[in-house]
């Protein structure tokens, strides 16, 4: 490692392509340094150009994007984390059971996926696209529906398991050639030196002296490699260590209010998404495709525990009470449909005459556990410091209300490769704030408004007070004509739907 | 590049002279002092070991200049720092030098390191600011300065990384280079003609480097009064990025005597642009706005008549 050989590629003496090992290995690391044909035993780290800390959906998609862009796919990527997932290569098979832990991907997600040639393997596992979506609450006071058709478009969104969204970026990353290594394990500690401004004469460039110069971050792992990187992305989630140990400091709070997700079966396929605002939070009702839907059922963390708890037909029979005459009945019209109470709020919307208020189809089985986790909101008040920047749920996290977590990250990833790929063309340090302060600057502003609206709702649909029920309502017909939300959920991700609470 | 639209076609440009003989342009540049009077050469009185020997060129040195940056070479890295206004244009200056370059010579807009193979030169290179951008983009770089200060910051800074490792660089004058004969395929000084001795001459010896089929750019402070306000006053005195003094406003060019100066020394520009700051965002963009920094990108004219 003290030779350069790659000058033209950067500071990586490692020019072999390393094939994607599986995880039964742990001398992974080490192996790799001697295919790469460097027969001195190292003491010292690999260099990278990115370390991705966190191979979740939004890092892998992250090494995925910046592996398709003609700027970056040069770039030695190193991803750490030690999900055994990343080791397998196999698509998930479509007779397995639906997780229960899903995301709702919106337009703009699918053409993020597209653009980095991962939507081909999503294609070929199960997903389910829905043109329909169905709102309504307990008050009785109106529901809102919505067709794809109204907003000229096939379809409002497309319900994916997270493990679906996981191999289908694996797979795409391992079939570039590209130039990545999975270290299957955790990072334990990180340091970064201030630039030197020392005058001293120090004419070598092993990966220890541009270390102590600040030139590259040094990451320290669980099982005992260390390696270095010109940039640490933090991808590692919502109980970020790269974020810890950067010491940004982050706002949030938790909410008293448990989310229930869990897979369940009809006896007829489910094509719309539906989401019914109850006295303690939303239920909804999302197609995963063939006769399965998904729930998310949000609730305090007391009524959570005997959800999770009751027996299966208890737990069924509550569900589909929930999506019927539960808590209130059905509403007689669509308050956008008529001239009543809300009609200041209408706008130029159209609502085609047919789409009646409709109940969602029963839910028969229960097709996999109730997972119970509790709803907060944290946002980190900065993105990104000298080398390191954070994406995803690292960055920020929401709760699952409007499925809008996941999005978000993918909105980070597609922007900071973006942002790594102009500095590159203009000959940057990719590790330099001041590039990296270009997506901190793009990413903030949107992601603190889509916190900000999801907290709005979250806030306005768990209080059960009178009076409120009625302002509620209007907020949640009127949320896409009235800013802030108006300006915040429409030009969302997709910017097509007009409901925010499944974009 | 989205600007490229608007770099093939600058809005001055229609204004220009496409001959030569415009007179009043000309009277108008013999009446600058900077730009056509020749200034007694205070180097020779200086310390530093700058014109050891005879030069065909006279000196471009103007040694009050010099004294200013020498004075603040430990900055040149140094974000926040007095040179944060350069380090603050850098991504958009070397856009337009990318795509300018690219188109010239043929190089693939989409490579990593499209420079590759090219031999580039950066006149008045300072701390290596612009030097080490074009070597990540794959040139093969010479960085010269007249101040021996910088070229040391320079070389420190560039070896802590091996992909710039590879600058030369070299404390000398442009008019040293080319009485040893030096060509380079690009050669490129930003913000620098404003601080020399005689930019007439200056730019004939940066004609002078450039190799058969080679290119130019060159970047300069506009001398118009909202030059003056913007980048004198607010960077000097409001902001304190630039220590009082660094600028004089009659040494500016506006871009009509810049291409004026560079015509006689047989480089055609072919494209120039401005620069906007927008304070709010704190960047800098490309536009066709050559009121306050503008750069500008020549080829150099048939050689057979200047050999
Ligand atoms: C139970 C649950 C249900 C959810 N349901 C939905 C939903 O229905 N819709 C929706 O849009 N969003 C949902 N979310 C949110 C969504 O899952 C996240 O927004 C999304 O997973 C964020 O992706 P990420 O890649 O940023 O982080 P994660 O998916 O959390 O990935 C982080 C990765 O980092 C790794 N890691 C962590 N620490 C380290 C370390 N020290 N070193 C190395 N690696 C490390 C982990 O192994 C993991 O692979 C849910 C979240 C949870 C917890
Ligand atoms: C404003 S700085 C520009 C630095 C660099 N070109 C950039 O844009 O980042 C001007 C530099 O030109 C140098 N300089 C001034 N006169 C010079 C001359 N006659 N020959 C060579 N360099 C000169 C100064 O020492 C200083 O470093």
């Amino acid at each position: 490692m003290n030779r350069i050989v790659a000058r033209k590629f950067g500071p990586n003496v490692c020019r072999l392509r390393i094939p994607w090992r599986p995880f039964s290995t742990d001398v992974a690391a080490k192996s790799s340094t001697s295919n790469a044909g460097n027969p001195e035993q190292e003491t010292e780290g690999e260099q990278y150009d990115v370390a991705i800390v966190g191979g979740g959906m939004v890092g892998l998609a992250l090494a995925c994007s910046l592996a398709s862009r003609p700027l970056t796919k040069h770039l030695n990527i190193a991803i750490i984390d030690s999900n055994p997932a990343l080791g397998r290569k196999h698509l998930i098979k479509k007779d397995d059971l639906p997780d229960p832990r899903v995301s709702t991907v919106t337009p703009a997600t699918i053409s993020f996926f597209r653009d980095i040639g991962a939507w081909q393997y999503v294609d070929k596992q199960r997903h389910a696209y829905f043109d329909k979506m169905q709102v309504w609450d307990y008050t009785g006071l109106g529901f809102t529906k919505y067709n794809a058709r109204d907003a000229n478009k096939e379809v409002l969104g497309c319900v994916v398991e997270n493990k679906v969204l996981l191999s289908s970026l694996l797979s795409r990353v391992q079939d570039i050639d590209v130039q990545n290594k999975i270290y299957p394990s955790r990072l334990n500690s990180m340091s970064i030196l201030p630039n030197s401004s020392s005058l001293e004469v120090d004419s070598t460039s092993s990966a220890t002296s541009l270390f102590t110069h600040g030139r590259l971050a040094k990451l320290e792992l669980e099982d005992g490699n260390s390696l270095y990187a010109k940039l640490v992305v933090g991808a590692d989630g919502g109980k970020s260590r790269v974020r810890e140990l950067a010491g940004f400091r982050t706002t949030g709070w938790n909410y008293s209010q448990n989310a229930i997700i869990c897979t369940v079966e009809h006896a007829i396929e489910n094509h719309c998404a539906w989401q019914r605002f109850l006295p303690a939070g939303p239920i909804a009702l999302l197609p995963i495709g063939d006769k399965f839907s998904n729930i998310v059922w949000t609730m305090n963390p007391k009524e959570s525990s005997e959800f999770k708890s009751m027996s299966e037909d208890d737990f069924l029979k509550a569900v589909n009470h929930a999506l019927d005459y539960g808590y209130g009945p059905h509403p007689k019209s669509s308050v956008m449909g008529n001239a009543g109470i809300f009609s200041w709020l209408k706008g130029n919307i159209t609502v085609s005459a047919k789409d009646c208020f409709e109940v969602p189809p029963k839910v028969v089985k229960l097709a996999s556990e109730r997972m119970a986790f509790p709803l907060s909101l944290r946002h980190a008040n900065d993105y990104t410091s000298k080398r390191v920047v954070l994406i995803g749920d690292a960055a920020h996290t929401v709760h699952p209300l409007a499925g809008q977590g996941v999005n978000l990250g993918f909105g980070d990833a597609s922007t900071l490769s973006n942002v790594i790929s102009e500095g590159i063309a203009v000959g940057t340090d990719i590790g330099e704030v001041s590039l990296l302060k270009k997506y901190e600057a793009d990413r903030k502003p949107a992601n603190v408004m889509m916190m900000a609206v999801l907290d709005g709702f979250q806030k306005a649909y768990s209080v059960d007070f009178g009076p409120l029920n009625i302002l509620r309502a209007a907020a949640f017909h009127g949320a896409q004509y009235i800013s802030p939300l108006k300006t915040s959920i429409i030009s969302y991700a997709s910017g097509e739907q007009r409901l925010p609470l499944f974009s | 590049m989205a600007s490229s639209k608007l770099l093939s076609q600058p809005r001055w440009f229609r204004f220009l002279p496409r001959n030569l003989s415009n007179a009043r342009l000309f009277s108008e540049l013999a009446s600058q002092p900077p730009v056509s009077e020749p200034q007694n050469n205070i180097e020779s009185k200086s310390n530093n070991n700058f014109s050891s020997k005879a030069s065909s060129t006279p000196s471009s040195l103007k040694e009050p200049e010099l004294a200013k940056f020498s004075a603040i070479a430990d900055t040149w890295w140094d974000y926040e720092g007095p040179f944060k206004p350069l380090h603050k244009m850098n991504p958009t200056r070397l856009a337009f030098i990318r795509s300018t370059l690219c188109r010239h010579f043929g190089k693939d807009p989409l490579s990593p390191r499209p420079f590759e193979g090219l031999r580039v030169i950066d006149v008045g290179c300072g701390g290596g600011i612009l030097s080490e951008p074009l070597a990540r983009m794959g040139a093969t770089v010479t960085g010269i300065d007249a101040v021996e200060k910088n070229i040391k910051i320079a070389r420190l800074h560039a070896n802590l990384d091996p992909t710039t490792s590879t600058i030369e660089y070299c404390c000398t004058t442009a008019e040293k280079l080319v009485d040893e004969q030096r060509k380079f395929d690009a050669v490129i000084s930003l913000e620098v003609i404003e601080h020399v001795a005689n930019p007439a001459e200056f730019c004939k010896s940066l004609s002078s480097l450039i190799d058969h089929g080679g290119a130019t750019v060159v970047s300069t402070i506009n001398r118009s009064m909202r030059a003056y306000a913007t980048a004198i006053v607010a960077a000097e005195y409001l902001l304190q990025w630039l220590p009082k003094g660094t600028h004089q406003w009659s040494s500016f060019l506006t871009p009509e005597e810049l291409t004026m100066i560079l015509k006689r020394a047989s480089i055609d520009v072919k494209e120039m642009a401005g620069f906007v700051f927008n304070p709010i965002s704190g960047r800098w963009s490309l536009s066709d706005d050559i009121s306050v920094n503008f750069i500008a990108f020549g080829t150099k004219e048939n050689e057979s008549e200047t050999v």
